[in-house]
């Protein structure tokens, strides 16, 4: 059984509740009033591109529309601008129940896969934790590449402008393709990663059984 | 002994050779002048900012700045810890509410970390640079060292997001923050305190994985940076200054302007108004040149007992 059908299956017919236990600060979205003050605060809202502003999602939430909202592209277009967190009269950590659900949909295998942010963001923190610090030309390569070799050429060329500035003001180096910066101590680091991931799956699990 | 001493998170953007070396650069010539002390705290790691939440879950994110500060007590003891990037000084400040507020995820981030041979005892506190300037340095003193005013320069002072919300610097409001109008004020400037878009979000990480989007937010800030009559815009966030400076030219692809507008850091104008050359103010690290902080950074200084003029 995948983690999904597990999921669906022990938290049938209660998605409050699942998203409650499993989505970091998930236990606030009972407290929105469904004002609104949040989707009109949100700069994404005003770009026509978002699905569902916060407010939605948190009543999508309530209605039990699982599939809707763990599928939805809209948490990922997220800016972390805080608009949302400063403004809301209920005090909701709105930015991070966002990334909350962002991250459960892609732990559980529901976000949608080719979605550029998503796929930047775990494409972010592979790479500031591999070596402790982020390598900014191996993280624009990556994201160049997402889509394949061609389109990965064809992207590149888009920016070649913006990365010949950045390579001419002594601002984005080459070299650190062969290596970059990094901590001295990445073992330990690992170490530290591999621990804290442990001990956070052992709470989730407990919190599913329980 | 210096006056100020911290320890310092640089962050990854503002290491050598990335796209924020001309912070580090010029805030190094800052704070030389008005003598504070930076240490960076060593063997620092990223923080993982903000945009990396799909991987990151809650307690790794956290153990990673719990890291430095553990790293910070260990090798700096009693310091506070003073950051340049406002990613990088809200994910720490993130980190250290939720840890003073949660013994499970305080005892649990004490175990991740021996794994590191490392261990908290006290909370740090995190500041920003801007908070170090305003609060412990003050205008008055800042003021004092300027020696050569840049006059008759209109400046656009855009805060952007992460350093206004949700921490913000105190006595400010989220929706119309003052102080970078005085700092430009302070360097002999023309602030432009009506300037509408200074607490708008570029679209952050977004102008990376969905440019369409962030650029029009970009386009927004500019233009109401020309309308209000800008020469330049000046910034407290190197993702600000990155996002804001280098898309002008994909911008004006796009929408058929002709976007040219130099993207500043407070530091780097307090640098050339504190006697500095071209090169302490890191004014070559720019992407679009900005000429007439170049022409005032070549004229010579008012004439003063003391100061950083005199090299
Ligand atoms: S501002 Fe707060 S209370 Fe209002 S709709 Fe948004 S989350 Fe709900
Ligand atoms: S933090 Fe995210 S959800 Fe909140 S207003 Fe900004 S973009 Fe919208
Ligand atoms: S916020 Fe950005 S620059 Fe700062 S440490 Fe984190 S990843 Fe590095
Ligand atoms: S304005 Fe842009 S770069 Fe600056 S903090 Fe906001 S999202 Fe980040």
């Amino acid at each position: 059984m995948s983690a999904n059908t597990a999921l669906a299956e022990k938290y049938r017919n209660n998605f409050l509740k699942e998203i409650e236990e499993q989505v970091e600060m998930g236990d606030w979205v009972k407290m929105c009033m469904q004002c609104g003050v949040c989707s009109g605060s949100c700069p994404t809202n005003f770009q026509s591109a978002w699905e569902h502003p916060p407010q939605e999602l948190f009543m999508m939430i309530r209605a039990g529309k699982r599939e809707e909202v763990l599928t939805s592209t809209s948490m990922w277009n997220c800016t972390s601008c805080y608009n949302c967190i400063v403004r809301c009269p209920r005090k909701l950590p709105i930015t991070h129940i966002m990334h909350g659900i962002a991250e459960y949909a892609h732990r559980i295998g529901m976000a949608p896969k080719m979605q550029a942010t998503r796929f930047f963001s775990g494409l972010f923190w592979k790479n500031a934790t591999k070596t402790g610090r982020v390598n900014e030309l191996k993280l624009s390569m990556g994201l160049y590449f997402k889509d394949g070799f061609a389109q990965g050429v064809k992207n590149g060329m888009a920016m070649q402008s913006v990365a010949l500035g950045l390579v001419k003001a002594g601002r984005l180096n080459v070299m650190e393709l062969f290596g970059g910066h990094k901590c001295k101590d990445q073992k330990g680091i690992q170490a530290m990663l591999k621990k804290a991931y442990e001990i956070e799956r052992n709470r989730k699990a407990a919190k599913m059984a329980g | 002994m210096a006056k100020h001493e911290y320890a310092f998170y640089p962050g990854c953007s503002s290491q050598k050779g990335a796209s924020a070396s001309n912070y580090l650069t010029s805030v190094e010539a800052m704070c030389k002048t008005l003598d504070v002390k930076i240490t960076e705290i060593p063997d620092w790691n990223c923080c993982g900012a903000s945009i990396g939440y799909a991987e990151a879950g809650e307690l790794p994110r956290h153990v990673m700045n719990a890291r430095n500060f553990a790293l910070s007590e260990k090798n700096l003891p009693g310091k506070e810890i003073v950051a340049t990037c406002a990613a990088c000084w809200l994910g720490a400040r993130e980190t250290r509410e939720r840890l003073s507020h949660s013994d499970t995820l305080m005892n649990d981030t004490r175990e991740a970390l021996k794994e590191a041979g490392l261990t908290i005892n006290e909370m740090p506190n995190i500041r920003h640079m801007v908070e170090v300037l305003i609060e412990d340095i003050g205008f008055d003193e800042m003021k004092k060292h300027v020696v050569r005013p840049l006059e008759g320069v209109k400046i656009a002072g855009y805060v952007g997001c992460q350093t206004n919300r949700p921490f913000g610097v105190d006595g400010e409001s989220f929706e119309n923050p003052q102080y970078l109008d005085k700092m430009v004020e302070m360097v002999g400037a023309q602030s432009i305190p009506e300037y509408e878009q200074k607490v708008t979000c570029c679209g952050g990480a977004l102008a990376f994985s969905e440019p369409e989007k962030a650029q029009a937010q970009i386009k927004d800030i500019v233009e109401s940076a020309y309308d209000h009559g800008a020469e330049m815009i000046v910034t407290p966030c190197p993702l600000c200054q990155a996002n804001v400076e280098v898309y002008q030219g994909q911008i004006n692809k796009r929408y058929g302007t002709k976007f040219d507008i130099p993207v500043m850091y407070y530091s780097q104008l307090m640098v050339v108004a504190y006697g500095g050359s071209a090169k302490d103010a890191a004014l070559n690290g720019q992407v679009i040149k900005a000429r007439r902080l170049e022409e005032i950074a070549a004229k010579p200084v008012l004439s003063r007992a003391e100061g950083p003029a005199k090299r």
